[in-house]
């Protein structure tokens, strides 16, 4: 008991000392325990950070090879497009070549040919050049010829006119007006005088006029009627000696143009003798005088022969050409001739005339 | 009248055909007489004895008929009515050259007046004689002949049918040599007639082979031979393009530029317009005439004819020639023709038609035309609505070819 005592005495010391000693070691277990973990964990942040950078490295190695993937096959699609462009591009431009000179070529051949319109013009301007020339030689031939006529016709009239004059052609003794002695040569119209035939007194002209009178006014297309020409007396000569007339007088009787009666002048029956006319003049021209006469007076032809058994001594027998029945009276029932029960063909009843009008003068 | 119808019936030949001859000559002067020979019941007289009398009577009377029918389509229908058609074609069969003649002038003078006399004259059968006078040797019944045939097509183209299914297109074009300057006139009168109608008409008198001899009558001395020979190339060139092309490869376009040059007056007329027609088919036959030299001549025509029509025409072929392409209106422009259509367009004195063509020649003309010079005087004096068109010009010109000298006209 008296430890309990001493025990007992001690142990509130004893729980002081124990708290206290527990105290002070928990205070350095306290220190140590924090000590360690600190210690423990700045070693597992260490860890902890080591791994995790491992990690972002190991995940930065895997995004960059998977963006490299991408990036990559973007990259070839992007080529490809590219390329595909570039072919395109190229094809277009060859393209654009051919149909550039393929349109050139069309329009060139087809449509419109430069040249061709060119050498079209250049032809269609020498035609025009040589129809020129020609049109100029045809106008120029046309004038040489009128002016050849213009000449012949004064030569004409200058030749007839000579012809008129002929009398005033010198004879040995007496110099014509042409041939003056006090000129050195004659005139030119002496010698055309001298070629000149001279005409002869008696025209036969004149007998024409009356008969054309009313034709000449009809056919002709001017208003102009024809002059009527008259015949004049010859010029002055010596009045011939002795009883005899006024020359112009007897003159006017002798050549006065005849005036034919009415009878003669307008016959009634012109028509007639123009007819007549017209036949004779027709017939002069035939080579056969023979009428043509058609084939159905062919028979008319020719001479009929009669058989010798029809003919007698005295001529034809009148059997056959005039009655074709042999007729025996005696024989007759009644004396009454056939009847014609059936009327005679229009065409037989015209037998032995004419069956065409050819050959018939009107 | 009543005194010389009793004279018709008289036993003496000569009278008859004096009294014929006589109121053939009343009626030719008047219409009025010519009415009172209808009225006067004298014409079935005529026609009754026309068929028996001689030649010379026959002649005067159908000189009566052809006087009283040339007045007026009554007068003319009152000759069909009396009969007198049938025996005019009788006529035209008699031996007598001078009957022919008589009864073809007095048929053409009938069937001139409108479709339905010709019509009856056809009808009666007269063209196939007329093919035959024409083919006689006489002159003055040719030139009738045709002359008759002429009329007889101008109406319609069954008309010109008619006349062209007896053959007449040949004998026609062989006559077109003759030398007589009258019957010349009268064929080609004829074949004008009868080409203008339709192509097909055309085509035939083209394949009678009348080119290139038409050109040498183009420079016959006698004016309407040129007139007629110009008309019948124009009715031709009308038609279609293969046609006028046809003209141009035989020269014809010189042919007539010359020709218009040599005459003056209505003579000029349808030359003026053949070109003008050729230049209207295409570009290359405007350029074709354009290379013939045709348009100073135009130009020519235009500043000295005095009448209205022909200026009118000239106008119209120059605005044909220009307005297919700036090339052709630098050639219209060059030969200084364009102030003076836009004078003509201006003055008062110009007529509807004139004024009208000139606007026209000139508004085709100036919207091709990229030719400069040509252009500025038309800055000065041209009214609002010419000059908003050669503002719209100088403005294509600018942009087109980028020109100092343009830009600065334009500024």
């Amino acid at each position: 008991m008296a430890t309990l005592a001493r025990l007992q005495a001690r142990s509130t010391f004893l729980a002081h000392q124990y708290y206290f000693r527990n105290s002070a070691v928990d205070v350095f277990r306290k220190k140590e325990y924090d000590a360690a973990i600190k210690i423990q964990s700045w070693f597992r942040g260490c860890r902890i950070r080591a791994y995790l950078s491992y990690l972002h490295r190991v995940a930065t190695v895997i995004q960059k090879c998977w963006r490299g993937y991408l990036g990559r096959q973007h990259y070839q699609l992007i080529v490809k497009l590219e390329f595909c462009t570039m072919k395109m591009n190229l094809y277009n431009a060859m393209a654009v070549r051919i149909q550039k000179r393929w349109r050139g070529y069309r329009i060139r051949k087809y449509c419109f040919n430069y040249f061709y319109l060119k050498e079209y013009l250049k032809a269609v301007s020498e035609t025009n050049d040589a129809i020129r020339e020609e049109l100029e030689e045809f106008a120029e031939m046309k004038e040489r010829e009128e002016k050849k006529a213009d000449l012949e016709r004064e030569e004409k009239k200058r030749d007839y006119q000579a012809r008129k004059m002929h009398y005033l052609l010198s004879t040995k003794q007496i110099p014509g007006i042409y041939n003056s002695p006090f000129r050195k040569d004659p005139d030119p119209w002496e010698l055309r005088l001298q070629k000149a035939k001279p005409l002869r007194s008696q025209r036969p002209k004149v007998k024409q006029k009356r008969d054309v009178n009313i034709s000449n006014r009809l056919a002709c297309t001017s208003a102009r009627s024809l002059p009527q020409s008259e015949i004049l007396p010859p010029i002055d000569r010596k009045q011939c000696q002795g009883p005899f007339r006024d020359i112009t007088e007897v003159l006017e009787q002798r050549y006065k143009p005849l005036e034919p009666t009415l009878w003669m002048a307008e016959p009634i029956n012109e028509l007639k003798m123009a007819r007549e006319e017209l036949r004779k003049q027709e017939w002069m021209r035939n080579i056969n005088d023979n009428m043509f006469l058609p084939f159905s007076s062919y028979h008319k032809n020719k001479k009929y022969i009669p058989l010798m058994h029809s003919s007698s001594k005295y001529g034809p027998n009148s059997y056959g050409s005039q009655h074709f029945r042999d007729e025996n009276p005696k024989k007759w029932i009644c004396d009454k001739d056939f009847q014609t029960v059936l009327p005679s063909f229009d065409l037989f009843s015209k037998y032995g005339k004419l069956y065409s009008k050819a050959g018939q003068i009107i | 009248m009543s005194l010389l119808r009793p004279l018709l019936l008289d036993v003496v030949p000569t009278i008859q055909q004096t009294a014929a001859l006589a109121l053939g000559r009343l009626a030719n002067y008047n219409g009025d007489l010519a009415e009172a020979v209808v009225k006067g019941d004298i014409l079935p007289q005529l026609v009754y004895s026309l068929a028996e009398q001689n030649r010379f009577y026959k002649k005067a009377a159908a000189f009566v008929l052809r006087a009283v029918g040339k007045h007026s389509p009554q007068l003319a229908q009152a000759i069909v009515d009396c009969g007198a058609l049938d025996t005019l074609v009788i006529c035209l069969e008699d031996f007598d050259p001078g009957v022919k003649e008589a009864a073809a002038w007095a048929l053409g003078y009938i069937a001139r007046h409108n479709a339905e006399l010709s019509q009856a004259v056809v009808d009666a059968g007269a063209v196939p004689l007329l093919v035959l006078c024409i083919q006689e040797p006489e002159i003055a019944l040719k030139r009738i002949a045709a002359s008759a045939l002429s009329d007889i097509s101008k109406h319609s183209p069954e008309l010109a049918q008619t006349v062209v299914d007896v053959g007449a297109i040949a004998h026609l074009a062989q006559m077109i040599l003759n030398p007589d300057s009258k019957l010349k006139r009268q064929v080609l009168s004829a074949l004008s007639q009868i080409a203008k109608h339709s192509v097909d008409l055309a085509e035939m008198v083209v394949e009678a082979e009348i080119f290139p001899v038409v050109l040498t009558c183009l420079k016959d001395k006698d004016d309407y031979v040129k007139k007629n020979a110009s008309t019948l190339i124009r009715e031709i060139a009308k038609h279609t393009p293969e046609l006028s092309q046809l003209i141009v490869n035989t020269g014809g376009v010189a042919a007539v530029t010359d020709c218009i040059g040599s005459c003056k007056g209505n003579i000029r007329l349808p030359g003026i317009m053949m070109l003008g027609y050729v230049a209207a088919h295409s570009e290359n036959l405007a350029m074709a005439v354009i290379v013939s030299k045709a348009v100073p001549q135009l130009s020519v025509c235009l500043s000295e004819e005095p009448e209205d029509h022909i200026k009118a025409a000239a106008a119209w072929a120059l605005g044909q020639i220009g307005r297919h392409t700036p090339e052709h209106a630098r050639a219209v422009a060059v030969t200084n023709t364009l102030p003076v259509l836009l004078s003509l367009y201006m003055s008062t004195e110009s007529s509807e038609d004139l004024q009208t063509k000139s606007k026209k020649a000139i508004k085709s003309i100036l919207q091709k035309c990229t030719y400069l010079p040509a252009l500025e005087p038309f800055l000065y004096d041209a009214p609002p609505n010419i000059l908003k068109h050669v503002v719209g010009q100088f403005s294509k010109v600018r942009d087109a070819l980028f020109s100092e000298s343009g830009g600065r006209t334009f500024q």
